[in-house]
């Protein structure tokens, strides 16, 4: 077992022929892998290739159907998160595991002292987490409750929880889906400190440049199996492209186009504030035809109030709307969808379908009302079945058939049937609010073609995506919204990431207004 | 306004609050445990009625008081341990299981009792809680009687008081429970159980509601009748919303309502009582207190995750 040479004589975790069936779907194949102290270990893949079902094995929150954990040498119990944690495995999940209505310390101080401790120490606790705040670049304030924290800082408090128990190892799952560039570098900056003092990270991720630029080895998952484990100096973003796609990757070229008139004008649109997020702060906004508007931002930065805007499920409170050359009053959904606005939502479980509605409801839940779905109030549903059928055929939906519940689909092909849906009603203004956030590269791909054919047909398109690169490629024109205020329109390639992350960051408002 | 005048002016008026008061302290308390963890426990009429009745019980079959108020404590956590295992590890719907273990509890306890007691027409009278007159103290007037010539059971109920809101803000035990009912996944992240700690809350919640059930056989009267809980456990569920979760402001809730109802009692006896019908008065404590819980509970931080099952491996 003990290698030559002496990195593998210091193997912290080892993972020995995970194997998890779900069903039918078998998330992890047989998967061995190694992490050494004082490394970066990217885990790379798609989304669905298992990451996470890996991750959650070894931090014990499943049990392996097969296969064992070890942890500096000593086997792991499976399904027991406490355990875990006491070898000294920190885990920062994807979605945050934190209790909003109580304060940092609180969150940090959770389990870790016996339960019937008469007293909760918190003054040595706020001394020791300002100490780990400070060594490893981790700025938050240790009383703040948690709902007023951004994200960026929500992470940071799940990082410290991890390092006040002393881990050694740290998973992080997908750490930078919602950061800006400039966070992200400063997290880099947190993960290469905790390597110098001989800690070990998992990064899973499925962004190229980011396993590029943090990673010393990459191990790549693809449908639950591992095929492919690399030095990271040994190899490049096409050639790991390759491995976790299983083929060669065609990214869409949205070309150039000749934007037309406006066919969406907002100017000096403020909206109510919705809770403890921003409304819009007076933004102005002009989505033209045969145009891709992108919008950039970190999420909960007022993407949200000015999505509900433009599918009319909020009202303006203030500013002026026009669409095509007449000024908006009346403003509900049923406007929005009369206007010829397509709306893609951002969430297609919780708002874009209905999950125990069949393909064919969901197919007609917006056209329900009129022809050819309905006569005199009365459902057509030869005709919702046949356009169903359209769709699904149209669209490459791989599903059983126009009955079946639309909850057993995959994300990739029930957004597919909801951008059909949107897309045959020939919308004039599409919003497509994170259209590929959760899908596998080829569905990405299908998705973000059909945006651009819809372009080029002459449709306003407005891309939200807390993904940067996405905007960047896909986008004519940029815009990055903050705190619910709207930057100036920044010609495709005219900004570059940096750039735009300062003004993702709140930065250049001031100056621009 | 002469008469209400000096009802407030009566010692024996601020002594009725504080015994009124005692069993909603109690039930609220529980409730309260039951909620900070994230179950909501609808058990809660029909968990003391069964206390009620167990304590009773035990003390008329010869055990001693405090006996009693164990036997109850123990048969609260029996039903207590029927609605978690149903709620948490099965993640059933607490509002059905909760309204079942209040059915199930308050007809097999009147199936216990003709059991017991086949042939008896009256119920049989066993000896209560004395107050316990603290020297000097419970010669102050006005409160004097109130605070301090109480039944042990009382002074008991503003200990627990003081317990609960301690272990719930400053121990680690309290902080697990709080998040277990704000984010049970950063409970198990955290390498904690949530099911371990909400069937613990759950149970200790019910003991304690049975306890308030007790008080009423074993401390405000002396005999066990059908129907005498009569939807106080419903007005703890409401004092805990109009207490926003926290312990003191929960029993001071109770005070509240337990002077309105001392109140209305005082009033009927009164002149007015004479050309008023005297179920107006009986609805006041009721009406005051929906009125109360819409002015108090706007604002109030609810648990996140109050009444949402929680199940490991679903995310």
């Amino acid at each position: 077992m003990s290698g030559p040479d002496g990195a593998a004589r210091d193997v912290v975790l080892r993972l020995d022929g995970i194997t998890k069936r779900f069903g039918k779907l078998t998330a992890n194949d047989r998967i061995d892998l190694a992490l050494h102290r004082g490394e970066v270990m990217a885990l790379l893949g798609e989304n669905g290739a298992g990451k996470t079902t890996l991750m959650n094995i070894l931090f014990g929150h499943y049990t392996a159907d097969e296969g064992t954990v070890e942890v500096e040498g000593r086997p792991l119990p499976p399904g027991a998160p406490g355990a875990a944690l006491k070898a000294g495995v920190g885990m920062v999940h994807q979605h945050f595991t934190l209790a909003d209505n109580m304060t940092v310390l609180e969150n940090i101080l959770l389990g870790t002292e016996p339960l019937w401790t008469p007293r909760l120490g918190r003054r040595a606790a706020r001394a020791r987490v300002e100490a780990l705040s400070r060594d490893f670049g981790l700025a938050v304030h240790p009383d703040a409750r948690v709902a007023t924290l951004s994200v960026g800082e929500r992470q940071r408090v799940e990082i410290l929880k991890a390092l006040y128990r002393d881990a050694r190892i740290l998973i992080l799952d997908e750490p930078t889906a919602v950061l800006t560039p400039q966070e992200t570098a400063a997290l880099f900056q947190t993960l290469r400190k905790m390597v110098a003092r001989g800690l070990s990270v998992i990064f899973i991720s499925h962004k190229l440049n980011e396993v590029m630029a943090i990673s010393s080895r990459v191990a790549v998952l693809r449908h639950g199996r591992l095929v492919g484990e690399v030095a990271t100096a040994d190899t490049d973003r096409h050639r790991l492209a390759e491995l976790m796609v299983g083929s060669e990757i065609v990214t869409p070229a949205p070309g150039t186009a000749t934007p037309g008139a406006a066919l969406l004008t907002l100017a000096a649109v403020r909206t109510a504030p919705r809770g403890d997020r921003p409304g819009l702060q007076g933004i102005d906004l002009s989505l033209r035809a045969g145009q891709i508007t992108g919008l950039a931002g970190v999420s909960g930065n007022g993407q949200g109030a000015l999505a509900d805007l433009l599918s009319g499920l909020t009202a303006p409170t203030g500013g002026q709307m026009t669409l095509g050359i007449a000024a908006v009053t009346d403003w509900t959904p049923r406007a929005a969808l009369a206007a010829g606005i397509g709306r893609i939502p951002e969430d297609r479980h919780d708002t874009g379908s209905i999950a125990d509605f069949t393909l064919t409801e969901n197919a007609v839940l917006e056209g329900y009302g009129s022809r050819p779905f309905s006569r005199r109030g009365v459902m057509d549903w030869t005709a919702a079945r046949r356009h169903a059928a359209d769709l699904i055929a149209t669209y490459d939906v791989r599903c059983p058939g126009p009955d079946a519940r639309i909850r057993l689909l995959s994300g990739g092909n029930m957004q597919k049937l909801i951008l059909g849906r949107v897309l045959e009603t020939g919308p004039m203004v599409i919003l497509a609010n994170q259209p590929v956030r959760g899908l596998d590269i080829g569905a990405v791909t299908y998705v973000q073609e059909r945006l651009i054919a819809a372009r080029d047909r002459g449709a306003a398109v407005l891309l939200i995506s807390e993904d940067l690169d996405e905007v960047l490629t896909m986008a004519d024109v940029i815009h990055v919204i903050s705190e619910g205020r709207l930057s100036p329109p920044f010609p495709r390639g005219s900004k570059t990431p940096a750039e735009l992350g300062a003004w993702m960051a709140g930065q250049g408002f001031d100056h621009a207004a | 306004m002469t008469e209400i005048v000096e009802i407030l002016l009566s010692a024996s008026f601020w002594a009725a609050v504080v015994r009124i008061a005692s069993p909603l302290i109690f039930a609220t308390l529980g409730e309260l445990i039951c909620e900070r963890a994230g179950v909501l426990n609808l058990g809660i009429e029909g968990i003391m009625v069964a206390g009620a009745f167990a304590g009773w019980m035990a003390v008329y079959s010869g055990t001693g008081l405090w006996t009693g108020v164990a036997v109850a404590m123990g048969a609260g956590m029996l039903f207590g341990l029927l609605h978690a295992t149903l709620t948490v590890p099965f993640g059933l719907s607490q509002h059905v299981v909760g309204l079942g273990i209040t059915l199930l509890a308050t007809s097999a306890t009147y199936y216990a009792y003709r059991l017991a007691l086949p042939e008896v027409t009256s119920p049989p009278r066993i000896e209560p809680f004395q107050p316990w007159e603290v020297p000097l103290l419970s010669d102050i007037p006005l409160i004097g009687p109130a605070l301090f010539a109480q039944t042990p059971l009382t002074y008991l109920a503003f200990v627990l008081t003081a317990v609960v809101a301690l272990v719930l803000t400053r121990t680690p035990l309290g902080l697990a429970l709080r998040a277990a009912g704000e984010n049970p996944a950063a409970v198990e992240a955290q390498g904690l159980s949530v099911t371990g700690l909400r069937m613990g809350a759950v149970m200790v919640g019910s003991g304690l509601m049975a306890v308030g059930g007790a008080f009423l056989t074993m401390s405000a009267f002396s005999s066990f009748f059908f129907e005498m809980v009569n939807g106080r456990g419903w007005i703890c569920i409401a004092l805990v919303v109009f207490g926003a979760w926290k312990p003191g402001k929960a029993v001071l809730g109770a005070l509240l309502f337990a002077a309105f109802d001392a109140l209305q009692v005082r009033l009927q006896q009164t002149p007015l009582g004479a050309d008023i019908p005297y179920q107006l008065f009986l609805m006041t404590p009721y009406v005051l207190s929906i009125l109360a819980l819409v002015l108090m509970s706007r604002r109030a931080a609810v648990p996140a995750a109050l009444m949402v099952p929680y199940n490991r491996g679903t995310r």
